[in-house]
């Protein structure tokens, strides 16, 4: 069982250096949404079926693979987003920067004191691996719908983490969570729209008038 | 009985988002503000008279520092609706159905944030008022404003996240202890003597960071001059008042976690390192300020420094940090609501445009000056008596350093807001400014007076009763030994 | 002794008998994908053959360096072969630290070839070397942090034992790091013989070509010691595929020998596959690929050592 769960973090960790590298938006978000996918599977792969992972499963499947990444689609098509990225440099000093950082969460969480029980699973390490994806995603993108694609592999990172702690965060909580996450999304895409339509560019660049 | 008024305090602002949903009217809407307003503070009294009370299997609940910051944002949130009542009347044609809808939901969640029992839901709570904020600080729909709530949306959202991990890994801290797992809060106050550090240590920094983002502390505050500056004001002294409170319970909530678990040397360090910087930050850039809404934003940064400051410091200090929170939230209602008027009367918030406002419109004006003597610590109002509280608290536990930094500071941003202030009220208008057709009305300029007298109140005279509930809460920050 | 002259022997004949076969297979999927006949299985053979009994053209800028490239390129990939077991069949020779010798055997031979494109004084080829040289340059890091994680994983120095008797055995233990190998050994292979999504082997517009444009100049019997070089260069280095996916024999000899020849012309297959289902990439975006694959075989690395 862990195994499986293991191995699809890999896959998880693949994506998120596939979107490092990744030049096309649309390829982009579709890594969002299969990422956002096979995070589904997790509760049900480290803690088994009942309803409370099961459940958990199909809300994270329904709003990481299916809603979040129709919305910044939609927003692509409506907007008129081009296809380019632009990262603010290289995609291949970001992918290096990518694996530096991976290679550090690997190493990191090697020496925190886990859990008996987790210390061969690779929660711990992804998770925060997919924490700095996103973080770099975050600063080194000029567009503002990639910043939205980083906080989105942000939180799927904090989503990795807190498999671990299912037993903490009860339903009505964890649905919060992931509705908080659906309308956050939801409103970055109006804004993208409004700022589309104030600035004709979404590149975030335009946005320096307030400052010092 | 009792249990109901925390179940009514979460049902009225929600049922006030609804009703404002389906009223088709936007003449009639803003009226739910006030009705909504007036209706959660006398809830607040009564639960405030209740004493300490829980709720749902203890998720949600009631204790001393609860009661102090539903005060704070139920009072704020009152006087707000009722300016908020004549701004929309004079922006009607803008429409104002998502306005309204938003601010009873910021209220709701802030609601839910004061009395959350439980670090998920105290998260849940957060995070949506930065969502439920968002659309308010993009009501005046122009470049700066959709700039100003991209960096909000971005910032806060990355920030709460931040939180979210800390919260995760102070939950963690217990797992590894072999106990059972529970992010509710009496569970891990109780147990958080075995957590294991790392793993706790780990998630106070993760917490001081992402709530701190929200809070504003320097350097995480770059979100909030822009958020601030462009926002309604109505918006910005609801942020600047009411959300940085929540934003601090989270930081204060994190504090007791510390406490419990005999960290406290640590987290208070790291409390008074966040402040004093704050306040460096906040002193290098209200000097010259051109934009007097920026300012005010800066200010902010600067007072939550002062809070931190003060928590960090302990005793006597605590106590007037929890003044302080009172004082700030209700004096930046005062400074944001008057700035608003004048804005609106010139068109602009910059200094080179903006002279002599004092001519224009008198009451904001002076309002706006007595504010800035308010908020700068001078007597007779009330964060003169907190900031002075704080300093005894510094200077008596023998902090010299950080008191003279603390008075430093102070007198910087005295000096650099006294230069943009003065020269907004006091100067000769120029020729075209002002031509705006904005007059004041009562609705307008009332408010900020009541939130004025309430801080001159408190500064001349504290009752026992309300004195109370700062003591209680300040008695909750101390250290157990 | 007598083993060892015997696995030299069918080492051998393997290496000089089937590598034609794998260009011919890859023709023919290809061919098939496209709704075409294609060129018959062996016409690699009859090609060399051609051109092993045409006239030499020796351009008269030319100095005896273009007359090593081809040699080398000849020469170093039967020197590589003897280094690496076919399936069961171990290697001829085996030293400790033979991975080194063997990544810079083919950078000798990258070293010559290149030389001799360059010896041409033609514009084109002298670009054609600069690529070849940048892209190998990048796959080598590749190839030996893969390399590192098998010796790693094996315990042993030399190529025959990091892909004996252990790999079977670490494929339980350490399987996410040998598919991460195994999907950059796989991307090597590609780069290091010029196919798509790298190169491509058809083209003729020099300017996009990278191998191909190198041994413009070269012709008859040269040409066909290039065109036979690069055919079991490709042998080799899908031999270690090959080696890495499937570790283990069935200790019959003869059924061995036949389970890896099948798995070469399934490998080559797959890369018809590939080379008719991808399309090139531009040119500036394949080094970013190489560097992927890099970051890969780094990040395998670290899953195994951690």
């Amino acid at each position: 069982m862990n195994n499986t769960a293991n191995l699809l973090l890999l896959l998880v960790v693949m994506l998120n250096f596939f979107i490092l590298g990744s030049s096309r938006l649309g390829s982009n978000i579709r890594t969002i949404a299969i990422q956002g996918g096979m995070l589904s599977l997790l509760p049900v792969l480290a803690h088994g079926f009942s309803n409370h992972t099961v459940f958990l499963a199909v809300a994270a499947f329904l709003l990481k693979g299916i809603a979040i990444p129709y919305l910044l689609f939609r927003a692509v098509r409506q907007v008129h987003i081009g296809r380019e990225i632009q990262p603010l440099f290289g995609y291949v000093p970001t992918l290096i920067l990518g694996t530096l950082a991976t290679a550090a969460s690997f190493i990191f969480s090697d020496r925190l004191p886990l859990v008996a029980e987790h210390n061969l699973s690779l929660f711990v390490p992804v998770g925060l691996a997919t924490l700095a994806t996103g973080f770099l995603l975050l600063i080194t993108r000029r567009k503002a719908i990639n910043q939205v694609i980083g906080y989105l592999i942000f939180e799927n990172g904090i989503f990795i983490f807190g498999m671990l702690l299912t037993e903490a965060m009860p339903l009505m909580v964890e649905s919060g969570v992931l509705l908080d996450l659906l309308v956050a999304v939801f409103i970055m895409v109006i804004v993208m729209h409004q700022i589309k339509r104030e600035f004709s560019t979404i590149n975030i660049d335009q946005l320096t008038s307030l400052k010092e | 009985m009792e249990n109901n008024l925390i179940t009514l305090l979460l049902i009225i602002p929600f049922g006030g988002v609804l009703l404002a949903l389906s009223l088709p009217s936007n003449r009639f809407r803003p009226w739910l503000l006030p009705i909504f307003g007036i209706l959660h503070l006398a809830l607040t009294f009564l639960i405030i008279q209740a004493g300490p009370l829980s709720a749902a299997n203890g998720w949600l609940g009631v204790d001393a520092l609860s009661r102090l910051i539903l005060l704070i944002i139920s009072l704020l949130f009152c006087g707000c609706s009722f300016y908020a009542l004549g701004y929309l009347r004079y922006r009607l044609s803008w429409g104002n159905r998502v306005f309204v809808s938003c601010l009873l939901l910021f209220l709701f969640a802030m609601s839910l944030a004061t009395i959350s029992r439980h670090l998920g839901v105290l998260w849940v709570a957060v995070e949506t008022t930065t969502l439920a904020s968002a659309p308010l600080i993009y009501f005046n729909r122009n470049r700066l404003s959709i700039e100003a709530t991209w960096k909000y949306l971005l910032l806060s959202s990355v920030g709460i996240a931040l939180a979210m991990l800390g919260i995760l890994f102070i939950a963690y801290a217990g797992l590894t202890e072999g106990g059972h797992v529970s992010l509710q809060f009496d569970d891990i106050l109780q147990s958080a003597a075995t957590f294991s550090r790392p793993w706790l240590k780990a998630g106070f920094v993760f917490l001081l960071v992402g709530f701190g983002t929200k809070v504003g502390f320097a350097p995480l505050h770059t979100w909030k001059p822009d958020a601030y500056g462009e926002a309604p004001g109505v918006v910005g002294a609801l942020l600047a008042g009411g959300l940085t409170s929540v934003a601090f319970l989270g930081l204060l909530r994190t504090l007791q976690i510390m406490d419990a678990a005999s960290e406290a040397v640590l987290a208070r360090e790291a409390f008074l390192a966040m402040g004093l910087v704050s306040m460096a930050f906040a002193a290098v850039f209200v000097v010259r300020q051109p934009d007097f809404k920026r300012m005010l934003a800066y200010s902010s940064v600067e007072h939550m420094g002062i809070i931190a400051i003060g928590i960090s410091m302990g005793g006597i200090a605590t106590y007037g940090a929890m003044l302080h929170l009172m004082n700030n939230a209700m004096t930046k209602g005062v400074l944001f609501l008057s700035a608003a008027n004048i804005h609106r009367r010139f068109g602009s918030k910059r200094m080179d445009e903006v002279r002599g406002a004092i001519t224009l419109v008198p009451f904001s004006s002076i309002l706006f000056l007595l504010g800035f003597i308010a908020i700068t610590g001078s007597p007779p109002f009330a964060p003169f008596v907190s900031e002075f509280t704080i300093l005894q608290g510094v200077f008596s536990g023998g902090h010299y350093v950080t008191g003279g930094l603390f008075l430093f500071f102070l007198a910087v941003i005295f000096i650099g807001m006294g230069t943009t202030v003065l020269s907004v009220v006091f100067g000769t208008p120029s020729e075209n400014a002002g031509d705006k057709d904005y007059r004041e009305t009562f609705a307008t300029t009332g408010m900020p007076l009541l939130m004025l007298v309430i801080i001159f109140v408190l500064g001349v005279y504290l009752p026992d009763s309300v004195r109370q509930i700062f003591v209680d809460a300040a008695a909750l920050l101390e250290v157990r030994a | 002794m007598k083993t060892t002259l015997l696995q030299l022997f069918l080492h051998l004949l393997l290496l000089f008998s089937l590598s034609p076969l794998l260009a011919g297979v890859i023709g023919k999927t290809k061919a098939l994908f496209a709704g075409r006949i294609g060129p018959p299985f062996l016409q690699l053979y009859f090609d060399i053959w051609k051109l092993i009994s045409k006239r030499l053209v020796l351009s008269r800028t030319t100095t005896w360096i273009f007359r090593v490239g081809p040699v080398t390129g000849l020469v170093v990939p039967v020197l590589a072969a003897l280094l690496i077991p076919f399936g069961a069949i171990g290697a001829p020779i085996s030293f400790n630290g033979d991975l080194i010798f063997f990544v810079y055997l083919f950078g000798l031979s990258r070293f010559f070839i290149a030389s001799s494109a360059l010896d041409t004084g033609s514009a084109f080829e002298g670009m054609g070397a600069v690529r070849e040289v940048t892209y190998s340059c990048l796959a080598e890091p590749t190839i030996l942090l893969s390399f590192i994680v098998l010796a790693r994983l094996s315990g042993s120095l030399s190529l025959d034992a990091m892909f004996g008797q252990t790999l079977a055995a670490s494929w339980h233990t350490a399987a996410p790091s040998l598919l991460l190998i195994l999907a950059c050994m796989f991307l090597v292979t590609l780069v290091e013989n010029c196919r798509i999504p790298f190169d491509d082997p058809n083209t003729h517009l020099e300017l996009t070509m990278i191998h191909e444009v190198m041994v413009l100049d070269h012709s008859g019997p040269d040409f066909g010691m290039i065109l036979y070089g690069a055919a079991m260069k490709l042998f080799v280095l899908g031999a270690l595929v090959v080696g890495l996916l499937v570790p283990d024999t069935t200790g019959n000899m003869a059924l061995d020998i036949l389970l890896f020849t099948v798995c070469m012309l399934v490998l080559a297959v797959l890369v018809g596959v590939v080379e008719s289902t991808i399309a090139r990439l531009r040119l500036i975006r394949i080094p970013q690929l190489l560097v992927g694959g890099m970051l890969l075989s780094f990040f395998s690395l670290i899953l195994l050592l951690r």
